[in-house]
């Protein structure tokens, strides 16, 4: 359909007619980039939306050990059940589900803290590199705990905003010490947490050094986990319960836990809670996508108007290919081979200026609720081939009235 | 060459019915430049319209060069056209953005010469008509007797078997008339056979036959002693 000949004949055509090319490519284009533009800032209200409605992550899943209400094996009821390194090592090792962030706590929550005259207590709280993500604390000076201050047992703290204000007043902690529980530790960072000035209360160390500076052995007193983000809200739930349900029978195997024990171990799964983010999230998408397609077809019915009046205009060039022996389906695949090639070209066009404008404007924007519009691949590919779709759709109909011209109509001289 | 028989043809306008054609017949042997004549609205080029497979008969029989032309799709009568026959037309139908050579090509490009061998035919008719020098300009840069030229080499680029031209002086001064028909004239002495449509007495004096038609009945057919054009340029 495509033979090399039509190529030049379609080419030869378009290049000789630039005003009208223009024109027709300019809508295809302006439509494109408005459909890039629109899917960018979907993108961009779903990256606020995700960065404003979470304070801790929002598929955050904790466990926290209890009491026994059963006995088992020979193990009385009413044991307390503790945590340790271990526990947590099986979970991550032998965990079907892909984990996104993973953190143990170790935390006393009532710690004296002084630097220089100034002193207060706050929860000292010892973690991996993790759980900055997990808590959603955001540095604002210095940097989180990494995995080589953990490795190192360093004594490092991060400290919560409120405390840096209680004990260091207008100057900088960074690089200055803290005492907890009568040692130097050095602040290598200070945090914003999005829960709230209670939530910053606290200070983040490293958990190896907690373990040993309060004497915990291998004891943990928590974990969290979140897993990535799925397509949709009911995907989610059942990574999340799967994922739950499978921590919970290792946890209970590997401590001698009454499966049917419901006091024994707590694991809180806030998935629930992110139902309304990801409904919201979708009802904005298929939003985006709706006006993004409307504008489209917008364009489409555009680019068909003008392919009808191009086909009107030609109508004496049409009547005389057809004297001279183009048939039907000849004139057909002229006019839709040229409508296409033309929304390819500009849609391409629109597409790539669209792409770059997201590109380098994009990473600026950052307002309440829009953060960082894009469009990914995938979507830039789909585009395309809507693209050449569109164009194959805008032709048809012109395309179908160029073939049914008479040409004894069209060269009749008027 | 041409047979016709017993042609009818009638044009519907709402209610009423226009008789156009009332059973012509008439036969074309090869070689033969023949000019249809007749008052305006006789039906002439209704008649080169039937001919020229652009129009259809109601009733009556057509066969060129031995090929029954009858019951046509629009795909078949595209190709007929293109094999048989070449068309030149009163107001030149030139595509005013293609060069003069790209229009004498157009045929040949329906019938799926190549590019390069296109050109090359393109340019020798272009050269035939004298136009080789003006090859790459388009029809507007062109006059009206040059425009014609280009008409005649397309038509004569597909090698048509016959050519049909539709009053192709209307719109010329005289002087230029005379030297399209003298250049027809030649293409007729090669042995092509040509059918022109024309209300000029002087015109159709330089062909061989002249056929006259009156409400869509021929009233007169007799063959002639053909005016030279070039002792009138
Ligand atoms: N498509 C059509 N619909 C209706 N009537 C038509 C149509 N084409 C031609 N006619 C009529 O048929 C008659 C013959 O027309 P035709 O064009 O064959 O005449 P002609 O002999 O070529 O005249 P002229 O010398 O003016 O060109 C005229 O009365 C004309 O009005
Ligand atoms: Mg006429």
């Amino acid at each position: 359909m495509f033979s090399l000949e039509r190529w030049q004949e379609v080419f030869e055509t378009i290049s000789k007619n630039k005003l009208r090319t223009f024109l027709t490519g300019f809508s295809v284009a302006s439509g494109i980039f408005i459909l890039v533009i629109l899917l960018g800032v979907s993108v961009g209200f779903q990256n606020g939306i995700e960065s404003q409605f979470q304070n801790d992550a929002e598929n955050i899943i904790n466990v926290y050990p209890g009491r026994t209400a059963l006995s088992y094996e020979g193990f009385n009821k009413g044991r307390r059940i503790q945590l340790r390194n271990e526990d947590y090592e099986v979970v991550t090792e032998n965990s079907k589900q892909e984990i996104e962030f993973k953190s143990p706590t170790y935390q006393i929550y009532a710690g004296l803290i002084s630097h220089g005259n100034n002193s207060g207590n706050y929860r000292v709280e010892g973690v991996l590199p993790d759980y900055q993500y997990l808590e959603k604390a955001d540095i604002i000076e210095g940097r989180f705990i990494n995995a080589n201050d953990n490795k190192a047992k360093e004594k490092y703290a991060v400290i919560g905003n409120r405390v840096k204000k209680d004990l260091f007043e207008d100057e900088s902690p960074i690089g200055k010490y803290v005492q907890v529980s009568g040692l130097n530790f050095k602040v290598i960072g200070v945090f914003t947490d999005p829960g709230g000035e209670r939530e910053e209360t606290r200070i983040y160390v490293p958990i190896n050094t907690a373990q040993i500076v309060f004497g915990a052995g291998t004891d943990i007193r928590s974990m969290g986990f979140t897993l990535p983000k799925e397509e949709n809200y009911e995907l989610a739930l059942k990574q999340s319960n799967a994922f739950a349900a499978q921590m919970e029978r290792m946890l209970k195997t590997k401590l001698q836990i009454d499966p049917k024990d419901e006091s024994a171990l707590f694991i809180s799964n806030n998935i629930e809670n992110t139902k309304e983010i990801y409904v919201l999230i979708s009802a904005m998408q298929i939003f985006f996508w709706g006006v993004g397609i409307a504008t489209l077809l917008a364009g489409i019915i555009g680019v068909s108007n003008i392919m009808l009046i191009i086909v009107k205009e030609r109508t004496k060039e049409i009547g005389i290919r057809k004297a001279l022996g183009a048939e039907p389906l000849s004139i057909v695949g002229m006019i839709l081979h040229e409508s296409i090639f033309v929304t390819a070209i500009s849609g391409l066009f629109g597409l790539i200026f669209g792409l770059v404008l997201l590109e380098i404007v994009g990473p600026y924007i950052e307002l309440d609720f829009i953060k960082n519009p894009s469009v990914n691949f995938n979507i830039a590919v789909s585009t395309l081939l809507l693209l050449i779709a569109a164009g194959a759709i805008a032709g048809f109909f012109p395309a179908w009235r160029g073939a049914r011209i008479k040409p004894i109509d069209a060269l009749r001289d008027e | 060459m041409i047979e016709i028989k017993n042609l009818h043809k009638s044009y519907k306008m709402g209610k009423n019915s226009l008789h156009v054609l009332k059973g012509i017949n008439f036969n074309v042997e090869e070689g033969e430049l023949v000019s249809i004549m007749g008052s305006s609205g006789s039906g002439k080029s209704t008649l080169l319209n039937i001919l020229g497979m652009l129009d259809e008969a109601d009733e009556g029989s057509y066969t060129l060069d031995g090929v029954p032309i009858k019951n046509l799709n629009e795909k078949l009568a595209a190709q007929y056209r293109n094999k048989f026959l070449g068309f030149i037309f009163q107001s030149f139908n030139l595509i005013n953005y293609k060069s003069a050579l790209d229009n004498v090509a157009l045929p040949l490009y329906y019938q799926g010469v190549n590019r390069s061998e296109r050109m090359e035919r393109s340019m020798a008719y272009l050269e035939k008509v004298g136009l080789a020098a003006w090859a790459h300009h388009k029809p507007n840069e062109l006059s009206g007797g040059q425009k014609q030229r280009v008409a005649i080499a397309r038509a004569l680029a597909s090698d048509p078997k016959v050519l049909l031209a539709d009053e192709l002086t209307g719109a010329l001064d005289s002087k230029t008339s005379y030297e399209i028909m003298d250049l027809i004239q030649q293409i007729n002495d090669e042995g092509r056979t040509i059918l022109v449509v024309t209300h000029e007495e002087d015109i159709a004096q330089m062909s061989k036959r002249i056929v006259n038609l009156k409400d869509g009945v021929i009233i007169d057919d007799r063959k002639i002693t053909q005016v030279r054009a070039i002792q009138n340029v």
